[in-house]
């Protein structure tokens, strides 16, 4: 996973993204947030939980809620059968709470400019849950917005 | 040794309480107006001088008193926080820095040589000129004196001056506290010696323990348990491949991995007892100092929690105990002229219950008077007497919790002056706890503490669900294991073969076993947990026998493991709604395992709701009519097959083209008869999460909702029905959006809850009822049926509205005492009496008097009579009339808001 280099010489002006696939989109979490990335664990699931909520991680002895991000941006569930979701543990106010993510990509730097807001046609859900848009050399890159997504998903 | 580990703790908690004194001490210097920070710093200093008193420290104990008192008078704003009276409370910090030091050192406080500061305290006090102006002379001198002196002799020094120092100068206000100082004086003579003793070895002792950061404990304990999980894999594979001597090394590691977790475990929980066993020493140091006889009893010391929780606790039960010494537990002769023994006892029992740990704090004294507590809350300023007469007992109980409330007719260095009870209440609120207190008079009082056990250890039966879960399309069988509280478990049963089974009685397909000549009801945990039905293996029916809110039930499982101790976790904020599990925890093997919570699991399954009612049934002879005849429209959304909604509220029934639907800011909405009318989706909305897909098909049935000029359209899957119906509703629902379930033409039903839709539904429109009603008011429904209440809200919210519920009397004086209510609409019965009594007592309360009472009309359609005591009500409305019951409560409310004025120029004029 190769995106284009900021310009040589603004990297003190830049904000580094852990990015991921979900789906087709690509997307973004800062980094700040981001408390360690994990390949597919196993999981507890929880009967009678939120839709959102795909299970339960042991992550080193601490419990750590583990959301599904297809299901909460209403995506289908992964096709094949042998891909198997990774995770990537944020820190929220109440401890560590996993994403569940199809594929886990680089950390980029990203320069210091507001995002791009989103097109008008994307699905309200979309975008509710996405901060905004940032237009790299390969493609767009769509920031989640981890409060957002935290908030709803306890519904 | 006992009294030198006591003395240490006293200097380590010192020293720790000091250095945050002298931070907020600063602080309160910059914004003298902080009462949070002030009420913090009196509370230290406080807490410094009630320990001071126990130990014999004079010389702290008057310095630090008469300190407390001077931020008491701040604390009650009798006077400023000038700049004068910080420096010298913080010349009184480095005083007791001093002392401590001399304590630690030397174990005792030193030559007393803070006259001078005593002085200019007493005169700070008593609003003395020149008081607290700054001596600069004096600190040096005093605090450079110690140094230098010589505490060989100071044994025989230390008696007179404190005395002195406190009554010489204000006699008056401290004559209880006289008696205090000179006996603890006396106590102190005699165990002179033991304290030097003590001290000496602390130092020693210091060494071996240490103090440890419960954080660390913490990882290391995550850490154990990663060990575990490799000793696990090694032991697998060493069983599979090699040799004795790989296998060997395996077991040792086993054992040495099982040892360090329970190490690391049984670091971080204590026994109760650990601060019990402080509590008897107190408590007979009191009984000596306010002269009355009092035995202390435990049980359940051995009950363990967690450090943390230990910690948190400590400081609450010593405040509950000297409490109860001081204004429980009466003299000994006015405890014989009531007939009781002259020895009072303080009973300490802890246990665990229904996943909390339970400590109760028992005496058998002269009991809370609710009236003195009313009274002296009424002198203290915390409630207005107008407020009093409407308190129940329980609440006017409730009252010794406020900041700043204290009984005590006199202040003693004992219970102090109030810092007590509040700073009891909070700190047990902030591990997550609540405190009770109950009282029974003439016959003492009991504090009830409930902690909640996330954190502790708790021993669990581990059983197990035969589950199938789409994995990759395919059905994939697995074994989900699952744990309950040995506190919920009575019995296990296990049924073999078909001969056992015809113990199984099936009453309308709700299932019961017989056991021994009662039936128990059967709930299947799969079903329960909404799982999908695994075809079991073998003819066996394992049944788990289960006690919660006193009712037993037998719980389905696949399959029974083991009991083992587990350490209980909490579940993240996602998950905390759930009221199926109280937690998780992590196996043996790395796995996580769920943890129900037998009661909600019980509510779940429709046991322990309809337990409720039948035994209240049983309670009462004539269970009040909740039942009505209504008109129901019967649609299905969703997931949802049959919702069903008051067709009195239905304003109609439409069907559109779903090209029409336009969208606002990426809501849908309609153009309606010359308005905006949003839709809801009813499927999406009770089932949050799940893809919205009514808006997809060409037609949708909208079923609509009119106040006014304003709609709202709810969209459904399909109309299907309008029936009536008696309903009641069997089980109240805790999901969102559903009133709760009961049974229409023969098949359950859910009932939607329409106020919580369309509230949703207008916050996700602003603008649709930005239009208010005219008039808006508060309201206080009190009636049983909560169908009824839930339709009546949607009614007036639609309006405008602000709408209370209540389905008891007692529920709906509490609510008025609360809030402002500007109407009361009562049904003719509730559930613990008649709408009359409700009446009686609004008209009998001064603050409540005004307010006016509506009465439903009854199904017989006559308006309520008179109470029994002759009051009226002030009109009649029917369930069904929405217009009308708005126009009713509008006018009400104008004449209501007319009133008021009146009232408060009625009021001013007096």
């Amino acid at each position: 996973m190769t995106i284009g280099s900021p310009v040589a010489g603004q990297l003190d002006e830049t904000r580094q993204y852990s990015t991921f696939r979900v789906a087709d989109m690509f997307m973004g979490i800062e980094l700040t947030q981001v408390q360690e990335l994990l390949r597919y664990q196993e999981m507890t699931s929880v009967p009678l939980a939120p839709k959102a909520i795909e299970g339960l991680i042991n992550l080193r002895g601490q419990i750590v809620t583990a959301l599904d991000v297809r299901r909460i941006l209403g995506l289908p569930p992964i096709e094949s059968e042998d891909k198997l979701p990774m995770n990537i543990v944020i820190q929220s106010e109440g401890g560590p709470v996993s994403l569940l993510v199809d594929e886990i990509c680089d950390v980029l730097d990203v320069p210091l400019e507001a995002p791009t807001p989103l097109p008008e046609n994307m699905p309200a859900l979309h975008r509710e849950l996405i901060e905004g848009v940032y237009q790299l050399d390969s493609g767009l890159l769509l920031i989640l917005d981890t409060h957002r997504v935290l908030d709803t998903s306890a519904n | 040794m006992e009294f030198s580990e006591e003395v240490r703790e006293f200097l380590i908690e010192s020293n720790e309480n000091l250095g945050v004194l002298d931070c907020e001490i600063v602080e309160l210097e910059k914004s003298p107006a902080d009462e949070q920070l002030i009420a913090s710093v009196f509370r230290t200093i406080h807490t410094i001088k009630g320990t001071c008193g126990f130990f014999g420290f004079e010389i702290l104990g008057s310095i630090t008193h008469v300190a407390e008192n001077i931020l008491g008078q701040v604390r009650e704003k009798q006077r400023p926080l000038t700049p004068e009276l910080v420096s010298l409370i913080l010349q009184t910090v480095d005083v007791v820095k001093l002392v401590l030091g001399n304590i630690e050192d030397r174990g005792e406080e030193g030559e007393d040589v803070y006259q001078d500061l005593r002085r200019r305290l007493d005169d700070a006090f008593h609003f003395r000129s020149g008081a607290g102006s700054p001596a600069p002379t004096v600190s040096a001198e005093e605090l450079a004196l110690p140094e230098r002196a010589d505490f060989e002799t100071q044994g025989a020094d230390l008696g007179p001056p404190p005395a002195e120092g406190v009554s010489g100068s204000s006699a008056h206000d401290f004559e209880e506290e006289q008696v205090g100082p000179a006996q603890t004086f006396e106590a102190k003579e005699g165990k002179e010696p033991a304290s030097t003793v003590g001290a000496n070895s602390a130092s020693g002792a210091a060494g071996s323990t240490i103090r440890v950061d419960v954080m660390l404990l913490d990882k290391l304990m995550n850490l154990v348990g990663e060990l575990v999980l490799a000793r696990n894999q090694i032991l697998q594979g060493s069983t599979s491949q090699n040799g004795a001597a790989s296998s060997g090394a395996a077991q040792r590691l086993n054992l040495i991995t099982s040892e360090l977790q329970e190490g690391v475990m049984r670091t971080r929980m204590q026994p109760i007892g650990v601060v019990w066993n402080k509590l008897p020493r107190v408590v007979r140091d009191l009984a000596s100092e306010v002269g009355k006889q009092i035995e202390i009893q435990m049980e359940g010391a051995e009950t363990e929690l967690d450090k943390t929780i230990i910690e948190a606790i400590k400081d609450p039960l010593t405040h509950i105990v000297r409490n109860s010494c001081d204004h429980g537990i009466e003299k000994p002769d006015a405890r014989l002229n009531k007939g009781k023994k002259a020895a009072g006892t303080i009973l300490l029992r802890a246990y665990h219950e229904g996943g909390h740990v339970n400590i109760e704090i028992s005496d058998d004294g002269a009991g809370i008077d609710p009236e003195r507590v009313k009274r002296k809350a009424i002198e203290k300023g915390l409630i207005r007497a107008e407020q009093a007469s409407g308190l129940s007992e329980w609440e006017a109980l409730r009252l010794i919790f406020l900041p700043g409330f204290s009984t005590a007719e006199k202040v003693t260095s004992i219970s102090g002056r109030g810092v007590g009870m509040d700073v009891v209440k909070t700190n047990i609120e902030k591990i997550g706890g609540a405190v009770d207190i109950f009282n029974r008079p003439n016959a003492g009082s009991t504090v009830k503490i409930k902690i909640p056990l996330t954190l502790a250890i708790i021993p669990g039966l581990i059983v197990n669900l035969n589950t199938a879960r789409m994995q990759g399309g395919v059905r994939v069988k697995r074994e989900d294991r699952f744990v309950i509280p040995q506190a919920n478990l009575l019995e296990l049963v296990r049924l073999e073969g078909a001969e056992d089974r015809k113990q199984i009685e099936s009453i309308q397909g709700t299932e019961a076993y017989r056991r021994r000549g009662k039936l128990l009801p059967l709930t299947y945990l799969s079903r329960v947990l909404g799982l999908p039905p695994v075809e079991p293996e073998n003819d066996v029916l394992n049944i788990v026998v289960l006690q919660a809110e006193d009712t037993a039930f037998g719980l389905v499982v696949d399959g029974v493991s083991d009991t083992q101790e587990i350490v209980v976790k909490a579940l993240g904020k996602q998950l905390k709604a759930l009221d199926c599990y109280v937690g998780a925890t992590i196996m043996g093997d790395g796995k996580i395992a769920l943890i129900l919570d037998v009661p909600g699991l019980g509510r779940l399954a429709n046991i322990l709701s309809q337990s409720l009612e039948r035994s209240r049934a049983e309670a009462k002879t004539t269970e009040p009519a909740n039942d009505q005849r209504q008109t129901l429209l019967l649609f299905s959304a969703g997931r949802f097959s049959r919702l069903v909604v008051p067709l009195s509220m239905v304003a109609r029934l439409e069907e559109f083209a779903s090209a029409k639907v336009q969208y606002a800011a990426g809501l849908p909405v309609l153009h309606y008869r010359d308005a905006i009318l949003p839709l809801v989706s009813v499927g999406a909305m009770l089932d949050r999460g799940s893809l919205d897909t009514a808006m997809e098909r060409e037609s949708l049935p909208v079923i609509v909702f009119s106040e006014g000029n304003r709609h709202v359209g709810l969209v459904v899957d399909e109309i299907q029905d309008i029936v009536e119906e008696v309903v009641s509703v069997k089980r109240a629902s805790s999901s969102f959006g559903l009133l709760g379930s009961g049974v229409v033409g023969g098949k359950i039903t859910d009932f939607i809850d329409l106020g919580a839709l369309l509230k949703a539904a207008i916050g996700d429109h602003p603008d649709s009822f930005s239009s208010r009603a005219s008039v808006t008011t508060s309201l206080l429904i009190a009636d049983p049926s909560k169908i009824t209440r839930g339709v009546l809200r949607a009614y007036l919210e639609m309006g405008g509205h602000r709408v209370f519920e209540a389905s008891t009397l007692e529920d709906a004086l509490e609510v008025l005492a609360r809030n402002r209510v500007a109407t009361v609409i009562a049904a003719a019965t509730l559930k613990d009496g008649i709408g009359a009594d409700l009446l009686d007592a609004i008209r009998g309360r001064e603050k409540l008097a005004s307010i006016p009472v509506l009465g439903f009309l009854e199904e017989d359609g006559n308006p309520q009579s008179a109470s029994p005591k002759g009051n009226r009500f002030d009109g009649a409305v029917s369930r069904d009339d929405r217009e009308g019951l708005l126009r009713t409560i509008e006018s009400l409310a104008g004449e209501g808001a007319r009133h008021s004025n009146e009232l408060a120029t009625a009021g001013s004029a007096r």
